[in-house]
């Protein structure tokens, strides 16, 4: 009998490049805090949150994808049509179907990739680099575009202390390929569904249609995901850069996602780095992008020279789901 | 061996001015954590943690918001200590 033919792996795949794309207006706490009876100083107090950035009306979340992944496709210097596959890690795109990534695989000039979009929610980007890699590596894909993209500002309530006011729009994009050394450790990821109602919307758009709920919009049980977003993505953290093969003091940054900076304070704390790894800090003046958040902070990282080209950093995204995943990458 | 409620008041204490730097001598049991210590609901959430950890009790998410008072915390631990 004739034996099936499979594709030949590929030893190693890496992060050529990123793109970064904001909401255009800046919206400082002194704009947001009065629906929820808060105060400027209250928000940066406890939140650590300056500004968030959100689209206007004009700016769509796929403007920003777009945007965000020219740049990306640009410094890799590949060409589009040599994209293989499109993913896009996302929970506003306005659409059931099609499929967010379809269209941008359009919109960039890569028709004919493989396309389709991930619901991962903050966990999303890092679940896109390890679908990635994997593509990459076994063979699957040469080229692969990931990009994290929300307009979380479609979906919020101006009245909710929960979440909302936290929340911004952006896009961030990666270009994965091969590469002659390795460039992404194993991700370590997960989900637990027990915690599936700590974050997540005040109705379906079931419930809208049948007018049980107004619009949903985003919402959370902020302790204990905070309590899970420290102690237990800690654990997921030191598991991922010991799958990496790497010691704390091997890496040039730690990349938490963006939730708030109280999280990451506390959680750069459990995890006892040495002084010389950079903690991105974007979400004081970007605001939590959910699934853009990771590639927005780690393009700021390199723009602003904060870090080197080549160096490792440790990038965690968790979650609604509630979704986890971690890997170490090499910084573009 | 289980300590006592002073003794679980001093520890709490502690924890508290570790992750505030609120005086150990303000946390007395009829305070209430939020309206009279000013501390917030994240604060709040590491000082039960670090409180699971030194008293080998264990606080789950939907009990810490019954912890309005030093004295609902202390009476807990002291209550569920092995």
């Amino acid at each position: 009998m004739k034996q099936l033919k499979q594709t030949e792996p590929v030893s190693y795949s890496r992060i050529y490049s990123l793109g970064a794309s904001r909401g255009d207006l800046a919206v400082t706490n002194d704009d947001i805090a009065g629906p929820i009876d808060s105060s400027d100083e209250w928000i940066r107090q406890r939140t650590g949150v300056i500004t968030r950035v959100r689209a206007s009306e004009e700016r769509s979340l796929m403007d920003m994808a777009v945007e965000a992944s020219k740049e990306a496709i640009e410094k890799a210097g590949i060409d589009p049509s040599d994209i293989d596959a499109v993913i896009l890690a996302t929970i506003s795109f306005p659409y059931l179907t099609p499929s967010g990534a379809s269209l941008l695989s359009e919109l960039v000039g890569a028709r004919g990739a493989a396309a389709y979009d991930i619901s991962a929610a903050c966990a999303g980007y890092c679940y896109g680099i390890a679908q990635a890699d994997s593509l990459v590596r076994s063979g699957t894909a040469k080229y692969v575009l990931v990009v994290g993209g929300e307009k979380l500002s479609d979906f919020i309530s101006p009245t909710d202390r929960s979440i909302s006011f936290l929340l911004g729009d952006g896009a961030g994009a990666a270009i994965v390929g091969p590469s002659d050394h390795p460039g992404i450790s194993k991700t370590v990821w997960g989900s637990d569904g027990s915690h599936w109602d700590k974050v997540g919307m005040t109705g379906s758009i079931i419930d809208f249609r049948d007018n049980k709920t107004e619009w949903p919009t985003l919402i959370q049980e902020g302790q204990s995901v905070f309590r899970w977003a420290v102690w237990e993505m800690v654990k997921v953290a030191k598991q991922a850069l010991e799958e990496s093969g790497l010691g704390p003091e091997d890496l040039s940054a730690l990349v938490t996602h963006q939730a708030n900076m109280r999280i990451i304070d506390e959680f750069a704390k459990q995890l006892g780095l040495p002084e010389s790894v950079v903690i991105a800090r974007d979400v004081a003046d970007t605001g939590n992008t959910s699934a853009a958040s990771i590639p927005l902070a780690m393009h700021r990282l390199l723009a602003e020279s904060q870090v080197s080209s080549g160096g490792y950093a440790l990038e965690i995204g968790f979650g609604a789901g509630l979704a986890y995943a971690a890997q170490v990458v090499e910084l573009p | 061996m289980a300590l006592s409620e002073q003794d679980v008041l001093a520890g709490l204490a502690e924890l508290v001015n570790d992750e505030t730097g609120i005086a150990t001598d303000a946390v007395q049991m009829e305070k209430s954590f939020t309206d009279d210590l000013d501390i917030d609901s994240i604060s709040m959430m590491t000082i039960v943690v670090n409180a699971e950890d030194k008293f080998g009790v264990k606080i789950p998410d939907e009990k810490v918001k019954d912890l309005i008072t030093v004295a609902d915390a202390v009476n807990y631990i002291t209550g569920n200590q092995a």
